[in-house]
């Protein structure tokens, strides 16, 4: 889960990394007793989760209280790559800059470790400093069970050369920063700029963090972190049920067991797609292992509801999920519809292999609902629904 | 011979007195896995019953293995205590560990990985949020139907359970030498390179199909590495080709980040390093098939 930086801020805040004041809003005139507060000027910055948002004209600077919220009025509903701006933060204005570094802390997959990045060339994306000057970039593998100490620190220090007169708040900065990344779970913490100000402090300006989904069972203030107004409302839904839902962008709906099934069931119905008017997914749907018929239902219901399918894949390899569980899933979710006063009319194909497999089918069979079809082979079944997609296109 | 899994396996589950432990060891010894005890210090002492099956639970991983020369463990403990289950795994040494638990955070994987490093490398780690591996005929260690194939001579690793189950469904005329999910989060233990190698040594098997997918760079890796050092053909699939950026696909670990961890530049690279990679799983088997066939 990425945040917002005014969520970044209030994480570093906590972690005793040196930030400016902000307060985050979403109606222009919050702005003013936000900007008297901090003493008659602030920065208006656009809170969205992509970078270049200043080139965008996402932050600006207010003199006054009231072009505060002038500014402020400019920048929300603003549209920033595809984003659009629900919230800003009005913050503190920066002290003179005199130098801006950077530092980060990630999750290093390839080498299963953790990775330290720092450069005295901060201020602008780290990836176009490593490609153009590589020797301005410091990596230092930090060890998983030793993690960032004092010691460590002057090393990080040391590698990417920072000047002598900021090491020890360089050196602070980064132990304070790898603890907010162990403690919050993080798969980053990024800190960039940070600056040197005319008084010598080294301050956090700018910052991204990526937290582990993962970790959520030890971390239940994460519910509150996740950004409920930019999810899809079908997607919103599928959470609620605890499905793992995403919505693409298709007209085929896709239902599977496991995260690799779904996936492929995904491409092999694109490429089916390509002889049948370039018809594609409508969404990844995974009802994981063991799903019961519950499961099942509750997973048609959300992909039923989605107006922008026009048929539907259920593709299952029973392994522990029973197929004729899903059988029979399939069959109460339509009778619970139907019995909503739904009317369901979009075609399901469904193909059952694996455990249970001949029960299952046999249920669908003896069922012999008018909209449901059984292919045998997953690539004839996407064939298949990619073509009625395409007929009802 | 097989892989990392053989009939001489002393299999041991931690977490066996649970829910999802208690059904798993149960299928695990109805397909012939030798498993001699299980670990809960809450009930040591005790014994469990699998349909006859008196199976002995242990206070922890060192006494099981001191008392019934144990290899294996299979970790089904809940997500908050994995990282536990796996550290005392590692201390008692046990050569094979293999970590079925879905949804561990990363910082508890990068943890345990670390340690197992710092202790000598004694134990491999299969997984987290695996399936596990199955040596068809002779040992069943983790969650995959027993009953989809028969021994053979194809080895087959995939970060997918279900695709594994898929193509252990394609082939199943053929079957398998071992069938080994690797898991798809962030940081896995055995890699795809580990079980190429250990595929490219057994003498048992003929052909290696491998499955991959979406984030990371653990396909391009493995392609190098077939490149320099696999003799045998390799068949591939890769799963994800119209994931979007930036959306997690399932697996903690499927996720394209910009440009990097795509489908497509997997596929590349594992087709310049020979390995014949197929559309679909169906197409996939067909490949292994035809070269099976000469």
């Amino acid at each position: 889960m990425d945040l917002f930086e005014y969520q970044a801020r209030d994480l570093f805040a906590k972690h005793d990394v040196p930030v400016l004041a902000g307060e985050v809003i979403d109606t222009p005139e919050a702005a003013r007793e936000i900007t008297e507060r901090l003493g008659g000027k602030s920065v208006v910055k656009a809170q969205v989760k992509v970078g270049g948002r200043g080139k965008a004209g996402g932050v600006k600077l207010a003199a006054t209280p009231d072009e505060a919220v002038a500014r402020a009025t400019d920048i929300l509903g603003m549209d920033i790559k595809g984003h659009t701006v629900h919230k800003v933060m009005i913050a503190e204005t920066a002290p003179e800059i005199v130098e801006e570094y950077y530092v980060s802390f990630l999750l290093d997959r390839a080498n299963r470790t953790f990775l330290s990045i720092a450069s005295v060339e901060g201020g602008v994306e780290i990836e176009e400093v490593a490609a153009t000057r590589p020797d301005a970039v410091a990596k230092t593998p930090i060890d998983p069970i030793d993690g960032v100490d004092e010691a460590k620190a002057r090393e990080i220090v040391a590698a990417a050369k920072f000047p002598a007169e900021v090491a020890d708040k360089v050196a602070n900065v980064l132990v304070r920063l790898w603890d907010t990344f162990i403690k919050e779970d993080a798969l980053l913490v990024e800190v960039n700029p940070l600056a040197k100000v005319a008084s010598g402090e080294v301050l956090a300006l700018d910052g991204k963090v990526s937290l582990d989904d993962n970790a959520e069972f030890r971390h239940p203030e994460f519910e509150e972190l996740h950004d409920k107004a930019a999810a899809n409302p079908l997607e919103a839904a599928a959470k609620a049920k605890g499905l793992n839902y995403v919505k693409l962008d298709g007209e085929v709906g896709i239902i599977g067991n496991g995260a690799g099934l779904v996936m492929s069931t995904l491409d092999v119905v694109a490429y089916a797609g390509e002889n049948h008017k370039g018809v594609k997914p409508a969404n990844f749907l995974d009802i994981g292992g063991g799903a019961s018929a519950e499961v099942m239902a509750n997973g048609l219901e959300i992909i039923l509801g989605d107006p922008d399918v026009k048929s539907v894949f259920v593709n299952v390899f029973g392994g522990i999920t029973a197929c004729d569980a899903v059988a029979n899933g399939i069959v109460q979710a339509l009778e619970l519809l139907e019995s909503k006063g739904e009317e369901v009319t979009k075609p399901l194909v469904v193909r059952l292999d694996g455990n249970n497999a001949e029960l299952g089918r046999t249920i669908l069979d003896d069922r012999n609902h008018p909209l449901v079809q059984r292919v045998d082979t997953m690539d004839g079944a996407a064939d298949k629904a990619a073509e009625l997609a395409a007929a009802a296109k | 011979m097989a892989i990392f899994l053989t009939k001489e396996s002393k299999v041991i589950v931690q977490g066996m007195t649970g829910s999802e432990g208690q059904k798993h060891t149960r299928r695990m010894l109805a397909s012939g896995t030798n498993i001699v005890g299980g670990v809960n210090p809450r009930k040591a002492g005790q014994t469990v019953d699998f349909d006859g099956n008196e199976v002995p639970v242990f206070g922890t991983v060192a006494e099981a293995i001191e008392k019934t020369g144990a290899d294996v463990s299979v970790i089904f403990v809940p997500e908050k205590f994995t990282k536990d289950a796996v550290v005392e795994a590692i201390d008692a040494e046990i050569p094979l560990a293999v970590v079925i638990t879905e949804g561990i955070a990363v910082h508890d994987t990068a943890y345990f990985w670390a340690y197992a490093g710092k202790k000598g490398g004694k134990t491999r780690i299969v997984g987290p949020n695996c399936p596990g591996l199955i040596t068809p005929g002779q040992s069943n260690a983790g969650i995959i139907p027993a009953d989809i194939t028969k021994p053979g001579r194809i080895g087959l690793v995939s970060k997918s359970g279900t695709l594994t189950y898929q193509m252990m469904y394609e082939l199943r005329d053929i079957g398998f030498s071992t069938c080994v999910g690797i898991g798809g989060d962030p940081i896995i233990g055995t890699t795809h390179i580990d079980a190429l190698k250990a595929f490219q040594d057994d003498p048992d098997t003929d052909l290696i199909v491998m499955i991959g997918e979406i984030g990371g760079d653990a396909e391009e890796r493995a392609a190098a590495f077939i490149k320099e050092n696999v003799t045998k053909p390799v068949v591939g699939y890769v799963a994800g080709f119209t994931a979007p950026e930036g959306k997690t696909m399932g697996h903690a670990g499927a996720i394209v980040s910009g440009s990097s961890g795509t489908a497509q530049a997997k596929k590349e690279a594992l087709e310049a390093a020979g390995v014949k990679v197929g559309k679909t799983p169906t197409e996939t088997a067909k490949l292994a098939r035809e070269i099976l066939a000469g």
